[in-house]
């Protein structure tokens, strides 16, 4: 190294020495001199020479041939030289793993050393060594500091078992040292709390389905008790475990937030950041008209806004992530605009950051202060930072619509700067706001089309070329502007070299007499000249279009546009939510899931918000998914893929969307409702209202054969009161409280919006006052507006059909979502499908037509007349062969048989009779389906016995399956 | 979490490298040189990604420090942790400069190895490590001090130790704010903020009960509401002088403490109560935007004179009691990069044109409240043929006032330390209030 020569003048060690003269420059024969004085008798000898040696690790020098004279200086009082020595064995331990034994016995010793801190040294530097060899012996001393008198100790054990869990995890849940990990949770010192804490959440990382942090209401109050007493780390860490439980429902969430906002003034911003995530995410969970949600939102911000007044650096992971908090929430922070007002101080990074914060809060209110701004940064020195703000002026004008005009005149000002860059940008967001406002500001081409010339970028360049080609007939020398930029075809970028073809093709069809020879001459040049396959293809299909029907290819070519949506670089709605759960750390700073940047399997769990639940119900825990408790009826729905988007944006055309779509491939599934879904159902779903299908009812003679009962079509009893199961209940005499009303499964995506360019579907069946409904939930995760919606199922079963059009009535903008509720009948054209409760549904848009299928639990046919004479049930129990009979085992279901009858009645599962034999009761229900299909059943359940025997008896015997899952289902939610 | 720390100097050698965890190798260190430290242009971001692994950095002087990780870690935490670990160094042995690192490198690697333990920070307070990390050698402990130790740096109040005596009891309050600024030339305030601290110095006997009261709105009007219980206590010798008067209280729109304070009983009750480090600490910062004084308003007027002159006037009102004075006054008046000459004529103080800066400084020793001063200057300029208009930077002022620009005032500040025998009374307490400015610019 060059560092300089620092002479050491002070030879005496009693006066003041400084260290800097370890770093002189080395000699040859000077490892050889080290060891000399390693070995060296006297103390402060050997000390100098350690010194010497980690001043040459530290500068990269390979120092590892010294190692047997350093682990010699081991033994010793002097615990400056001891670290010295520790220090080193971390470094050169795994090199040597041979000699790194030697140094085993000292470890070992220093554990039991009287003094607390020389036993924490020890453990702490023991699992930094990563040698296979000295983690055996580790174990033992590990668990004695772990129950270590002294608090200083255990929690350098607690963090040394994640250290010993990173170089071998067998042998950490071998030994039981997560147990005892577990158990430092409830200790009484609150800085071992939190490491066991951190240790507990980076272990419980690489085991994403390890129950290992079990999180549960008590823990959770040790940890929210810890929250207040360990160092500010230590709340870190405490925090953002927190942000992995989801309460169980919004009252836990509501307390737990109420405990966790006093750490919005803690003056450590990592504090106030992580303890936003738990506040972000337990949010969710709150109803909206709950005053604590309002005050909760109220106290978000001003800690937010203080975070800019921290070191630049915080700010700038403030502001990334404020970034994400006000695309989810902007109510939160949308009368704060002044604060992101940048100061002409703040380093570019904090600038930039300011500046998108802006362009988001920008509303009517404000617009006026913001363009003023963006007017004054447009005129700074860093290029970027003027580009920028030159974009926010066009997005500002997109956004804002009565600012439209103001922007395009600063716009203008702007280009009459000449400065290069300024104008080319301003050009580029003109056009933006040609397309979000047609008609209405075309009068500034001719300033634009004087400055052509300056033009050097592609993007630029592409952007004038465009407008050139759209306004065509008022630019009066179109045609030679056009012609300009064909004489470099070659050279120009792609970009620029598709947007001519389609400029000039659009200049032709607009003035066909002057522009012929042009036309033909970018074509050939497209077609003939280039490489480039897109720029072929599209040459191609233009040559065609013009040359076979010119009419068409005028339809085709100059189609309306839709306009552009307002927020073009919204962070994705899925992806949004994931950085929310990881606000704070580095997830959130790039804007990109952990998975994107982070190796192995760390990190690569997907995070998710909870869902808004009312008390009581349960939530799936966010690690989970979706997955339903084990219900069948639930089975993630499998999707028909569609081929909506043939054409896709293949030309580029602007066109409207396919209004025709291709077959969808067939499915497995099913044999027979592919060519139907297509046939007639495609066509009654292209009309403007699906009209519902009447004829072909339930009762066809396919069906009866199929299930061998009686056909008598019983249409669902509209006027069944819900009250009936009330009186019913007493008529049982086991008073068990109120009946739970129909069993309802938690609602699940069906329809993801990746496969259904943007809409996302999730719902489930009810049944109500005896009306049958599809409840669902519509999300436009797209960007653009979505209308026109229409559903319509395939036939199925048990007839299912849609009783009304789908009442999507105003038009769903980009994330928003609706709630709609289907009436079903039974009455529609039926088909037996396997499983026997697969539907298959096609939803409108104006977008394109999708496809699915889901499971609907089969209870919801249960009709509420179903309750069978004692005499009939017995006579039909009888009469039914005992090969139609079936037996399942509900397992882990703790309900007694009173209370068991009355959740089964709320699904219109009815008690007939009670028996009870040697201890064990015997239930016999009856439940009849919408079609008319009567199912008997016995139910028996032993007290103290967790698991139920059921068995099923129906002369239609495929249906058992789906009871007994209706069975299950019920009694355990 | 950090899997390593990194200290260079300048020209990108290491000073210190202490590495956490096996994912990070010793390639790191020469990354991070060539892509940040060497890089051709300016670094535009404190987090760099180079090959999947992660780089948070802050600069001090001419040493950079930079942690190295490759999890996704809590960002947040590692900027805090830097700012921290930076503190401490100059705790220790002042200035963070070349010389002094290499000067204490082995015991900037003790400190490195008590307070991240595998990356996870753990104690770093600077009263409660040096207590048992000194250079002085190590001094055999007994083993009450030993525990001592460990109770204090893993404990409840891992800042302060017990068995503190003085003499005297004695405080001291600063309330330092600065007050910061940004005005269009035709003086419309676009943007006004102060950001205020309370530091504290203590020297108190034993574990005292403080609780720290001033006029925030909340707790006015709650007891105005509420009947005058507070009041009587209120009325300590502690009201300051402010500059504004009048204002009886004030809204603040945020505030933080020093980890000292119960934050949950602010959040409860809002009130203020802790047991302070010994010596100095910073007890609370706070933010306002509403009702500041703006101790200084800047009027300019610049004329362009043809392509090669410019005439600057600026004038400075003071805007505060008369009885009040202000000082170190300066004002920064930009020159566009072409000046050629500057004439100045100001009436009061010194003003200077400084090529070397680009500006013309405006020095003033003292001003009282309600006075104004002006400057007049002609800028000659040669001629470009850059197309590139000049930028025109704000006009920045810096001062100091000797009252809070927030209307901020301690009302009392009480101490209770029930197992020794001194009371409130006892106490000897000081408080000063001086308002500085911060970023106080004003466009032109």
């Amino acid at each position: 190294m060059e560092w300089a020569n620092q002479l050491c003048e002070n030879r005496q060690f009693g006066s003041k020495m400084t260290d800097s003269k370890y770093f002189t420059t080395t000699k040859k024969g000077e490892i050889f001199e080290l060891k000399a004085e390693l070995n060296s008798d006297k103390k402060e000898k050997k000390k100098e020479a350690v010194k010497k040696v980690i001043a040459s690790m530290t500068v990269g020098k390979d120092v590892s041939a010294l190692f047997p004279d350093v682990v010699n200086c081991m033994q010793t009082d002097n615990l400056e030289l001891k670290k010295l020595v520790y220090l080193y064995l971390m470094n050169y331990a795994k090199s040597q793993p041979d000699m790194a034994i030697m140094a085993v016995n000292t470890f070992v010793k220093d554990c039991e050393d009287a003094n607390p801190l020389i036993r924490a040294l020890a453990v702490r530097t023991m699992g930094c060594i990563r040698v296979d060899k000295i983690t055996e012996y580790l174990c033992e001393p590990l668990r004695k500091c772990l129950k270590d008198e002294d608090p200083y100790v255990r929690k350098t054990a607690a963090v040394c078992v994640a250290k010993l869990h990173d170089i071998n995890a067998q042998l950490v849940e071998d030994q039981g040292f997560l147990d005892t990990l577990k158990d430092l949770i409830s200790d009484s010192n609150p800085m071992v709390v939190a490491n066991a804490v951190a240790a507990l959440s980076e272990i419980a990382e690489s085991h994403p389905n390890s129950n290992l942090l079990d999180l549960n209401p008590q823990s959770i109050n040790k940890l929210l008790t810890a929250l207040n007493e360990c160092t500010e780390w230590g709340q870190i860490f405490i925090l953002d475990c927190l942000a992995n439980y989801t309460p169980r429902d919004d009252r836990e969430s509501q307390s737990i937030c109420e405990r966790v906002t006093p750490r919005l003034s803690h003056a450590n911003s990592a504090v106030v950041l992580s303890a936003v995530k738990v506040l972000m995410k337990f949010m969710e969970m709150l109803p909206k008209d709950l005053d604590y949600y309002g005050t909760l939102l109220k106290k978000l911000a001003p800690p937010l806004v203080t975070l800019l007044s921290a070191e630049p650096e915080l700010q700038y992971v403030a502001l990334r992530n404020i970034n994400l908090i006000v695309q989810k929430r902007p109510e939160i922070l949308k009368h704060e605009m002044k604060v992101f007002f940048v100061k002409y101080n703040d380093p570019i990074y904090v600038k930039l950051e300011k500046l998108d914060i802006m362009i988001r809060l920008a509303s009517q209110a404000n617009i006026a202060q913001v363009l003023a701004e963006l007017k004054e940064y447009a005129t700074e020195v860093d290029v970027d930072f003027v580009r920028k703000a030159v974009r926010a002026i066009g997005r500002c004008a997109i956004k804002v619509e009565q600012s439209a005009e103001r922007c395009v005149s600063t716009l203008l000002d702007l280009i009459q700067t000449k400065v290069n860059y300024v104008v080319q940008e301003a050009i580029v967001v003109i056009k933006d706001i040609f397309r979000k406002y047609p008609n209405k500001y075309e009068s500034v081409i001719a300033t634009l089309c004087e400055n052509l010339d300056s033009l050097d970028e592609p993007e630029a360049r592409a952007a004038m070329i465009w407008i050139v080609g759209e306004y065509a007939e008022r630019i009066d020398n179109a045609d030679e502007l056009l012609e300009s930029f064909l004489e470099g075809f070659h050279d120009e970028s792609t970009q620029v070299q598709l947007q001519l073809l389609t400029a000039i093709v659009k200049l032709f069809l607009k003035k066909p007499t002057e522009t012929q020879e042009l036309v033909q001459q970018v074509l050939s040049l497209a077609t003939q000249d280039s490489d480039n396959p897109d720029l072929r293809d599209r040459g191609y299909i233009y040559w065609r279009l013009l040359s076979t029907d010119p009419v068409a290819a005028k339809e085709v070519v100059l189609a309306e546009k839709p306009l552009i949506s307002e927020e073009t670089d919204l962070i994705e709605p899925t992806l949004l939510e994931e950085l929310i759960c990881h606000i704070g750390t580095l997830a959130s700073v790039y804007h990109k899931p952990p998975s994107a940047f982070v190796e192995g399997s760390r990190g690569v769990m997907h995070k998710r918000l909870p869902a808004r639940t009312g008390s009581g119900e349960s939530t799936e825990s966010p690690d989970v998914g979706t997955a339903a408790g084990g219900s069948a009826p639930e089975a993630a729905p499998s999707i028909i893929p569609s081929q909506g988007d043939l054409l896709g944006d293949l030309l580029n055309l602007d066109m409207a969307p396919p209004t025709t779509t291709g077959p969808p491939p067939p499915n497995t599934g099913m044999q027979m409702g592919g060519m139907d879904l297509l046939g007639g159902g495609l066509d009654s779903l292209m009309g403007d209202e699906s009209e519902p299908l009447g004829g072909d009812i339930g009762g066809s003679p396919a069906m009866g054969a199929g299930f061998g009962a009686a056909p008598a079509v019983m249409p669902a009893s509209l006027n069944a009161p819900v009250g009936g199961g009330l009186g019913d209940l007493f008529d049982l005499g086991g008073g068990v409280g109120m009946p739970m009303g129909a069993y309802i499964p938690p609602k699940t995506v069906w329809l993801p919006a990746m496969k259904a360019k943007g809409l996302e579907i999730s719902g489930t069946f009810a049944r109500r006052a005896g009306v049958i409904q599809m409840e669902l939930i519509l999300t436009n995760k797209a960007m653009s507006v979505m209308t026109d919606f229409a559903i319509q199922f395939n036939r199925n079963s048990f007839g299912l059909a849609p009783a009304g059009p789908l009442q999507v009535l105003t038009p769903l903008g980009p994330n928003q979502t609706i709630e709609v509720s289907l009436p079903l009948s039974t009455v529609g054209p039926v088909m037996k499908m396997d499983p026997l409760n697969n539907l298959q549904v096609a939803v409108k848009n104006n977008i394109d037509v999708f496809y699915f299928s889901c499971q609907y639990p089969i209870s919801m046919l249960f009709v509420e007349d179903g309750k069978m004479e004692r005499q009939v049930f017995l006579a039909t129990w009888k009469d039914i062969p005992n090969d139609n009979e079936s037996q399942f085992q509900i397992k882990d279901c703790h309900l007694n048989s009173d209370a068991a009858s009355s959740k089964l009645q709320g699904s219109n599962i009815f008690t007939i009779a009670k028996r009870t034999v040697e201890g064990q009761d015997m239930l016999y229900m009856s439940i009849k389906l919408s079609n008319g299909i009567w199912v008997l059943a016995e139910l028996r359940v032993q007290a103290g016995n967790p698991n139920y025997t059921i068995s099923l008896k129906c002369r239609a015997p495929e249906v058992s399956q789906c009871v007994f899952q209706c069975y299950e289902a019920v009694l355990k939610n | 979490m950090i899997g390593g720390l990194f200290i260079y100097n300048h020209k990108g050698e290491v000073l210190i490298s202490r590495v956490y965890r096996d994912d990070i190798g010793r390639n790191a260190v020469d990354a991070f040189r060539v892509n940040v430290i060497h890089a051709r242009q300016q670094v535009r971001s404190p987090v760099t990604n180079i090959a999947r692994t992660s780089f948070f950095h802050v600069k001090r002087s001419n040493i950079w420090l930079a942690a190295v990780t490759k999890q996704n870690v809590n960002a947040a935490m590692v900027f805090e942790f830097l700012y921290k670990m930076c503190d401490v160094m100059t705790a220790y042995f002042g200035k963070i400069s070349e010389e002094n690192i290499k000067n204490n490198f082995v015991l900037i690697y003790e400190l490195l190895d008590e307070i991240l333990d595998f990356g996870y920070p753990q104690n770093s307070e600077t009263g409660a490590l040096k207590t048992f990390i000194t250079q002085t050698g190590i001094k055999s402990q007994s083993k009450e001090e030993q525990s001592q130790i460990t109770s204090q740096v893993t404990g409840q109040i891992g800042w302060r130790r017990e068995g503190i005596k003085y003499r005297r009891n004695e405080l001291f309050l600063d309330v330092l704010e600065s007050v910061n600024l940004l005005m269009s030339p035709q003086g419309q305030v676009l943007s006004a903020h102060v950001s205020g601290r309370v530091v504290m110095k203590s020297y108190l006997s034993g574990m005292p009960e403080c609780k720290f009261g001033m006029n925030d709105k909340i707790v006015i009007d709650k007891q105005g509401k509420g009947g005058a219980t507070e009041e009587a206590a209120g009325k300590s010798d502690l009201g300051g002088s402010g500059g504004g008067g009048g204002k009886q209280s004030i809204a603040i729109d945020d505030c933080t403490f020093h980890q000292c304070v119960r934050l949950s009983k602010f959040d409860a009750e809002r009130s203020i109560s802790f047991i302070p480090p010994d010596g100095e600490c910073e007890l609370m910062r706070y933010r306002t935007t509403k009702d500041i004084i703006l101790p200084f308003r800047v009027i300019p007027l610049v004329r362009e004179v043809g392509r090669t002159k410019l005439e600057v006037k600026v004038v400075i009102k003071s805007n505060f009691k008369p009885s009040l004075l202000a000082q170190k006054i300066e004002v920064r008046i930009p020159t566009p990069l072409n000046t050629s000459g500057v004439q100045v004529i100001c009436m009061k103080g010194k003003a200077k044109y400084k090529a070397s800066e680009n500006a013309i400084v405006w020095k003033i020793k003292r001003m009282a409240g309600m006075k104004e001063s002006q400057i007049s200057a002609e800028i000659e300029l040669l001629p470009t043929n850059d197309k590139k208009k000049w930028a025109r930077p704000p006009i920045s002022m810096n001062f100091e006032v000797p009252f809070a620009p927030s209307g901020l005032k301690v009302r009392y500040l009480k101490v209770f330390e029930p197992k020794l025998n001194y009371s409130d009374h006892d106490v000897i307490k000081w408080v000063r209030y001086i308002g500085r400015s911060g970023i106080y610019e004003t466009r032109c």
